[in-house]
């Protein structure tokens, strides 16, 4: 099995470009920005929740909180993860009751990290609303999940990943189409 | 890469890797006994076999709690009801019990060793809560992660064990552990319970008779539970352990002001320990108790979830899933 770079989908400016554009359409559909609140599913929706945060109050002037979620406790898929999956804190230190969520992650894809994510929050309080916002959506949903904010929809194979690289992890900035081949 | 547990039979067989990244994966678990909800489903349809073959409350019910929040189920034999009485051998109620294919068994035995042979007979992770006087390793590891958030790190410091080493597997596998972290052990008490043999559990033991000499510059002070039914055997009577051994306010006074104070449980108030000292606010039996329940379920979540030990380890494969 082998990992080839197909591509890049989107460079370092295009991806703060896009973070600006969703960090505009989320207080927009928001109704201003109470009770809003943004969740980072770790590990790369970490520094995107922080980003959009710090995007809203440049323009709109507003604290919105952020909490960081670790959903290993939460998948269905726990026993092919790897015989030591590693479990990591969920930081949320805002009540989640009555709350206008957005979960924040890089790439949407079969929507099963999102079904934990919200697993997760529910066994936190009951949240008025909670929408998605993710950096992609590559597609090829196994559940019902879908996203109110997109950075951008891209179309992939089963083979192929989409690869976020954030300064934060990664000390680099961009996002990769990577192909498996066998 | 950090070996994979398999068993957690015993302290000494651990390396610093491997007790720091269990206090590490505690961590989360800890913060988890604050959520509204306490019940994941991590390990539905998992069931864990508690099998207790020596009396516990609180160690017993620490364990069924911990399996519980994380969503498995539990299969409890208790000594009393066993059928052990009825003459049955150890291995034949574990073989029985396996037969009923549980995903892990915590088992406490009042024979040493007991833990490590039902591991090698049987094909499921065993965790030992306590065999005989050999060792009780989760309550070390709950002791460490104690010592570490009270006093932010787990390396060096001077470490008074006080009261029955000899018949303590609690003793035994806290000094596995706290040497293993450099620590500067002594051990103190009527010296029938603290013999020369004792020293070679780690290097640098020290023993003394004398809890004043024990407590002076003590950063944590291990109060160990006064085995009463010892306390008749002469040639020390419980009034005078208490004159010479308990851990009073006064004597508390002659450790550093931050000393910490820990006991496994139950505390005998006015006997090893002077309720004042118990009540006060160096002492962190509450925090252990606490602290015990976020280290089983990180033990139970890692020897029972997680792909089994031979599946090949997918870490490599970066998916879009496994973030």
């Amino acid at each position: 099995m082998r990992v080839v770079e197909k591509r890049q989908l989107l460079s370092a400016q295009e991806i703060d470009r896009t973070l600006q554009r969703v960090a505009h359409e989320i207080v927009e559909k928001s109704g201003g920005a109470k009770d809003l609140a943004f969740i980072g599913v770790r590990r790369r929706g970490v520094p995107l929740s922080q980003r959009l945060a710090r995007a809203v109050k440049g323009f709109a002037h507003v604290d919105v909180p952020v909490g960081t979620l670790d959903i290993t406790l939460y998948r269905d898929d726990l026993s092919t993860v790897g015989p030591q999956p590693v479990v990591q804190s969920t930081d949320i230190d805002f009540t989640v009751d009555d709350r206008d969520l957005v979960i924040v992650d890089d790439v949407l894809y079969t929507g099963r990290t999102i079904r934990a994510a919200m697993n997760g929050l529910f066994d936190l309080g009951r949240p008025k609303r909670i929408r998605l916002c993710v950096l992609i959506d590559r597609g090829h949903r196994e559940l019902p999940v879908e996203a109110s904010f997109i950075g951008s929809t891209v179309q992939t194979s089963d083979t192929e990943i989409v690869e976020v690289r954030l300064q934060e992890i990664d000390g680099e900035e961009r996002v990769m189409l990577i192909d498996r081949i066998p | 890469m950090l070996q994979r547990l398999q068993h957690m039979l015993d302290i000494e067989s651990l390396t610093v890797e491997q007790i720091s990244f269990i206090l590490d994966q505690s961590k989360p678990f800890q913060e988890f006994q604050r959520h509204p909800l306490k019940k994941l489903a991590t390990l539905r349809g998992k069931t864990v076999a508690v099998a207790f073959f020596e009396a516990s409350t609180r160690t017993r019910i620490s364990f069924t709690t911990a399996a519980s929040r994380l969503g498995a189920d539990t299969m409890n034999l208790q000594a009393e009801s066993s059928s052990l009485k009825k003459g049955e051998s150890l291995i034949d109620t574990v073989r029985t019990l396996e037969a009923m294919r549980p995903d892990g068994i915590v088992m406490r035995h009042s024979s040493s060793g007991a833990a490590a042979f039902v591991a090698q007979r049987i094909d499921v992770p065993v965790l030992n809560a306590g065999d005989g006087t050999h060792e009780h390793p989760t309550q070390a590891l709950l002791d460490a992660l104690t010592i570490r958030d009270r006093k932010q790190k787990l390396d060096g410091w001077n470490v008074t064990i006080l009261g029955d080493i000899l018949h303590s597997r609690v003793a035994r596998s806290n000094i596995h552990l706290l040497s293993k972290f450099g620590a500067r052990i002594t051990l103190c008490g009527p010296a029938m319970w603290i013999p020369r043999e004792l020293e070679s559990l780690a290097p640098g033991l020290r023993r003394t008779a004398r809890i004043e000499e024990a407590l002076d510059g003590a950063d944590v002070i291990i109060v160990l539970r006064t085995q009463t039914e010892r306390l008749h055997e002469p040639p020390l009577a419980a009034g005078e352990y208490i004159l010479e051994y308990q851990l009073t306010a006064e004597r508390l006074r002659l450790a550093p002001s931050d000393a910490l104070v820990m006991h496994p449980g139950p505390m005998i108030r006015g006997l090893e320990i002077d309720p004042a000292v118990a009540d006060g606010p160096q002492c962190a039996v509450l925090e252990q108790v606490t602290n015990g329940l976020a280290v089983r379920m990180a033990l139970l979540y890692h020897l029972i979830g997680g792909a089994p030990v031979d599946a090949p380890h997918p870490a490599k494969e970066r998916s879009n899933a496994a973030d």
